[in-house]
């Protein structure tokens, strides 16, 4: 019994839990924030990409490839050090959150870019012709044709890749973002208990059980046909 | 531009900071030579619990699997490092990074495995077995190697996926690649080393980040 009470008082320890819940709490309005604006930013961004590259203008193509390959090859953490300490030496000074924001949804944009291009390409020549010519424009194929049914293709990777990605914004603590962890990290160094962190270990479990779960539904749904 | 390049590609500094970022590679190398078989092998495991015929296994190893994905590593690798001591286990960088990217890299590995069974049709083990295979050799000879050949380009993204993972050791101070580099930045208030150390990681994956483009899109179509 006195271990039991003795691991109660290490990760679950009431006081600290009333004492640091508000700060734990605002980590989770910034997460919550910062997810959101990465994956509105970061599909469209990479579906804007993947469009442009449909026009197949090789210059254009050969830049977007160049992106993608060097934000899917890089680790997050690597671009995150290099954008917060290297812009303000050329007189750039972005807030950290900022930092976050911008290259989560360029490594999401990257991601996507890959997936809608996939996506664009499995869909048959002959969907395109037979659009073609019954008039439609090139646009016109595209919007209302080839990307309805590209996308359909694409939801069961692009949403586990953008639960990857939107976990990467617990990154965020080294470059002192006032998200979860960081909140938890410091409320820990604070209380000189380890609750603190089984706190914003749970946050984040509560946050993202729920999409994983999501995840894993839609891609039983929308499963991708292998032959 | 003069002063982008004096910031970003000092050669100076570069060769400098150049045998403190090799050993940071050398120890980026032993992670992944650990990290990864352990995750190859954890993830069959949590494959093969997460389709056994009871359903307290399988529940479990969902369960696990779907917990595992949802925190993420740096959570979960500083609840291990700064967290447990509080318990009296005082893990060791490396010990910390091996359990927390083990459990995270375990996970994802088991989720591609099980769709990579799950493509495998129910009568190819019903065939083999009326050859007189035992059921682990139908899993062995007969499912898994046609399970691996159909998610083999998930399995290489997940690869890559674990390389560019071990870059959050540096926060728990294991002088990885990362570390390294942002040590030499943090002496010489340069940011080449960071450069030189992105380009090694690009080195490494590029390669590999190309094949996984080629291998997929054989696949779609």
């Amino acid at each position: 019994m006195e271990g039991w009470s003795r691991f109660l008082d290490t990760f679950f320890n009431w006081m600290v839990i009333e004492r640091y819940l508000p700060a734990i709490m605002k980590g989770v309005v910034v997460t919550i924030e910062i997810a959101a604006a990465v994956v509105v930013a970061g599909i469209l961004f990479g579906l804007a990409l993947a469009i442009v590259r449909a026009f197949r203008v090789l210059a254009v193509n050969a830049l977007i490839v160049v992106f993608v390959d060097v934000f899917r090859a890089l680790p997050p953490l690597v671009l995150i050090l290099l954008v917060y300490f290297a812009l303000p030496n050329i007189g750039i000074n972005l807030p950290s959150f900022a930092v976050l924001w911008l290259v989560l949804a360029l490594v999401l944009a990257a991601f996507a870019e890959e997936i809608f291009w996939a996506g664009i390409l499995s869909i048959p020549k002959g969907q395109w012709e037979a659009a073609r010519s019954t008039g439609l424009s090139f646009l016109g194929t595209l919007a209302y044709i080839v990307l309805p049914q590209a996308i359909r293709l694409t939801v069961p990777p692009l949403t586990n890749r953008t639960i990857a990605i939107t976990k990467n914004t617990a990154l965020g603590m080294v470059i002192g973002v006032g998200e979860i962890l960081n909140q938890a990290t410091t409320a820990q160094s604070f209380s000189g208990n380890a609750t603190p962190l089984m706190m914003g270990a749970i946050a984040y479990v509560i946050l993202f059980i729920p999409v994983v779960v999501l995840g894993r539904f839609l891609e039983t749904r929308f499963a991708w046909r292998r032959v | 531009m003069e002063a982008i390049r004096q910031q970003f590609f000092n050669l100076a500094i570069m060769e400098q900071a150049f045998p403190l970022i090799l050993a940071g590679l050398k120890q980026t190398i032993i992670i992944c030579l650990i990290v990864i078989p352990l995750g190859l092998a954890g993830g069959l495991a949590f494959a093969l619990s997460s389709l056994s015929r009871f359903r307290t296994v399988r529940w479990t190893a969902i369960a696990g699997i779907d917990f595992f994905r949802a925190i993420p590593p740096l959570v979960l690798l500083i609840f291990i490092y700064a967290g447990l001591p509080f318990a009296g286990f005082r893990p060791s960088p490396m010990t910390a990074v091996a359990i927390a990217f083990f459990l995270n890299t375990s996970s994802y590995y088991g989720e591609i495995y099980r769709a990579g069974i799950e493509s495998v049709g129910l009568g190819q083990w019903d065939a083999a077995r009326s050859t007189g295979l035992r059921g682990y050799q139908t899993l062995i000879y007969v499912v898994l190697p046609q399970a691996v050949r159909n998610v083999l380009p998930d399995l290489v993204s997940n690869t890559v996926e674990v390389v560019k993972l071990t870059s959050i050791a540096s926060v728990v101070a294991l002088p990885e690649l990362l570390y390294s580099a942002d040590m030499a930045r943090s002496v010489t208030f340069n940011s080449s080393p960071i450069v030189l150390a992105a380009a090694i990681y690009l080195a490494m994956l590029w390669p590999v980040v190309r094949l996984i483009s080629r291998l997929e899109r054989r696949i779609a179509t």
